[in-house]
């Protein structure tokens, strides 16, 4: 029990959260959009990481989520660089356009 | 209150609000829209950080996301000028096959999570490591040359960043 509530409630909550991330980047075609939804299965994992870290009073759970934010923030300047250079030269964002490397 | 603790209380609420913005965020089309409901989403899971008394990743998830990458989102999406009517949508054979797949998933990952033992620990009253002295005295001593390593590793991101948003490298 965390706090009165069992873990099992938390690995709920963040599956369904991840599952609804992972739609979201199957069933939009705009890029950012799925950057976004990115984001939120991120968000998914930290949460059950700190309540598996609270669970066991252990620390090492919280520093890994401080890292992963670190490196979520990296990844999106880098990202969102990538994807409004894709803009200024092709004028779109739609991951259906963009799909050179099919062909 | 019907047999449960305000903390359930709190939980409940919080986890549907969380799940609601979500679904708002796949669901609305403009994509302002999206990036704000993803805001409240994020909102909530600080929320329920403060819950499980983590006060430290609270404040830090608000500051950094809320209040950095989604304004940058945002400010990506205006410099492209995105909208209703510029928005791409997949057909919806596509959406429902998108569907049914989230939906396989969480009926596998249920179904594996329902044999799991309830795992019954020592209550959380005396969880202290979520505050900034504790989690710190870690940071600096167990963690430090990763702690070094990310500094870093978001230089070369700043870097990297200017050097693909330059128009041309001369």
């Amino acid at each position: 029990m965390i706090n009165g509530i069992s873990i099992n409630y938390y690995l709920l909550l963040s599956t369904v959260l991840f599952i609804i991330g992972a739609v979201g980047v199957m069933a939009r075609r705009n890029s950012i959009i799925i950057f976004m939804c990115v984001e939120l299965m991120l968000n998914a994992v930290n949460l059950l990481l700190v309540s598996f870290s609270t669970l066991h009073n252990d620390a090492t759970g919280q520093v890994f989520v401080f890292f992963i934010m670190a490196v979520a923030a990296a990844e999106v300047a880098v990202g969102l660089a990538i994807l409004s250079m894709i803009y200024r030269n092709l004028k779109t964002i739609d991951t259906d356009i963009l799909s050179n490397l099919k062909h | 209150m019907l047999g449960y603790t305000i903390t359930q209380w709190i939980f409940g609420i919080l986890s549907f609000l969380a799940i609601m913005f979500a679904l708002m965020v796949v669901f609305s089309r403009n994509p302002i829209n999206s990036v704000l409901y993803l805001v409240l989403t994020f909102f909530c899971v600080a929320g329920h950080y403060l819950l499980m008394n983590a006060q430290f990743l609270a404040v830090v998830h608000i500051v950094v996301y809320s209040g950095a990458i989604m304004v940058l989102f945002l400010f990506v999406i205006m410099l492209m000028n995105l909208n209703e009517n510029t928005e791409p949508q997949r057909t919806w054979l596509t959406k429902i096959i998108a569907g049914v797949a989230g939906g396989l998933l969480l009926v596998v990952l249920v179904g594996s999570l329902k044999g799991a033992e309830q795992l019954q620990l020592a209550s959380y009253g005396a969880s202290q490591i979520g505050l900034v002295k504790n989690l710190g005295k870690v940071l600096f001593s167990e963690f430090l040359f990763p702690f070094e390593i990310v500094s870093v590793l978001l230089l070369a991101a700043l870097v990297g960043a200017i050097m693909i948003g330059k128009k041309e490298i001369k």
